[in-house]
C-alpha cells in the first residue's frame, strides 16, 4: 500500500459520487487517471485491504434487524463453538475478546423474527446462553479510519 | 419508504459496485432500470440515510489497526445521552451505542476505539476519562484478540447475489 492507496481509502470511505461517471470524477479529485483508480480498487479488494466497495445500509431502516451478542465460551470449547456460530449466515462479525465473556458477534437478519430464531438456534446448538445486546441508541460517529 | 424497485436495487449492489466506467448503467442493465433512475434512487436513499455510506469498506487489521478496544460503562440513565453524544465527538471513537443492561452484564454505554497499539488506545481512554469525567463509573475494557469473521452485514438478502471485483 502506497500513498496513493492511502489517499484512495481516506477519500472514498464516504462520498463516492453518484453520477454517470463516478470513478472519473473521484479520480480527478485524487489526481490520478480513471484507469488507475479502477486498477487500484481492484487490487485493494483482491489483497483483502478492503472488505467491499459499495454501500453500508442502515439495517433497521431497510427492514433488517441487527444485534450485538456475546457468549462465555469455555476455553477448551472455543474452536468448536467458533465453528458452530460462524456457520450461521446471520453472523456478520465474530471477535474473540480478553474477558470471560470472550466471544462477541454481530447478527444481521432481514427481519426481527429471524434474529430471535438465530439467537435461539445458537443457544440450542452450543448449549450456552447468549447475551443479547441490541442497540437502543446510536451516537453518531464518522467511522473513518485514517490509512 | 422503500418500494420494490428500491429493494431490488439495494439487494443488487450490496456486495459491491461494479468496477467499470459507468457502474450505475451496469447496475441498471442488470435490473432493467435506466441509469438516470439508478442515480436518482441512490441519491435519494443516501439523502434519507437508508444508505449510511457509499464507498470503500475497510478492514481494520490490514491498515495496521491492531488494537481494537470495546469499552463498556454503567452510566446513570439521566446522563447517558449527554455522555454518549460527548464521546462520539472524539475522532478516535469509532462506534458509540447505548445498549440494554443485562442482569449478568450491567453495562449500558458501549464505545469502540480502533488504534494502532494498546498503549495508544489506553492513553485515548485516559483522555476520555478526564475530559468526560468517566472515571467513577463502573467499566470494563475488552480488547479483541482475534477476528474470526468480518464480512459486513448484508441485507436485504438478494435472490441472486453478485460480487464485483
Amino acid at each position: 500500500m502506497d500513498n496513493i492507496d492511502r489517499q484512495i481509502i481516506n477519500h472514498l470511505q464516504d462520498g463516492f459520487p453518484v453520477c454517470a461517471a463516478p470513478y472519473q470524477h473521484a479520480a480527478q479529485q485524487l489526481g490520478i487517471s480513471e484507469a488507475e483508480l479502477l486498477a487500484r480498487l481492484q487490487a485493494l479488494l483482491a489483497d483483502g485491504t478492503l472488505s467491499r466497495f459499495g454501500p453500508l445500509y442502515h439495517a433497521e431502516r431497510v427492514g433488517g434487524a441487527l444485534t450485538l451478542a456475546a457468549v462465555k465460551v469455555p476455553p477448551e470449547r472455543y474452536d468448536e463453538v467458533t465453528d458452530i456460530i460462524n456457520a450461521f449466515p446471520e453472523v456478520a462479525h465474530n471477535y474473540q475478546r480478553n474477558h470471560v465473556l470472550n466471544m462477541w458477534f454481530v447478527l444481521a437478519t432481514e427481519t426481527p423474527a429471524q434474529l430471535q430464531q438465530a439467537l435461539a438456534d445458537i443457544e440450542q446448538q452450543t448449549g450456552l446462553p447468549v447475551y443479547n445486546m441490541p442497540k437502543i441508541n446510536e451516537y453518531f460517529v464518522g467511522l473513518r479510519l485514517e490509512a | 419508504m422503500l418500494d420494490a424497485r428500491d429493494r431490488q436495487l439495494l439487494a443488487h449492489i450490496q456486495l459491491g459496485l461494479p468496477l467499470c466506467a459507468r457502474p450505475y448503467q451496469a447496475i441498471g442493465d442488470a435490473i432493467a432500470m435506466p441509469e438516470t433512475e439508478v442515480i436518482e434512487r441512490l441519491t435519494r436513499l443516501k439523502q434519507q440515510g437508508l444508505i449510511k455510506r457509499l464507498g470503500v469498506i475497510v478492514k481494520h487489521r490490514p491498515l495496521g489497526y491492531n488494537a481494537n478496544a470495546m469499552i463498556v460503562w454503567d452510566i446513570p440513565d439521566a446522563l447517558i445521552h449527554a455522555l454518549g453524544t460527548q464521546l462520539s465527538r472524539y475522532e478516535f471513537v469509532t462506534l458509540c451505542y447505548q445498549r440494554p443492561r443485562l442482569e449478568a452484564w450491567p453495562y449500558n454505554l458501549y464505545c469502540m476505539i480502533h488504534g494502532k497499539d494498546r498503549a495508544t488506545v489506553l492513553a485515548q481512554l485516559a483522555q476520555l476519562d478526564s475530559a468526560c469525567q468517566l472515571a467513577d463509573f463502573k467499566r470494563e475494557i475488552l480488547f479483541s484478540r482475534q477476528c474470526f469473521k468480518q464480512r459486513g452485514a448484508l441485507y436485504p438478502r438478494a435472490s441472486k447475489q453478485r460480487a464485483y471485483g
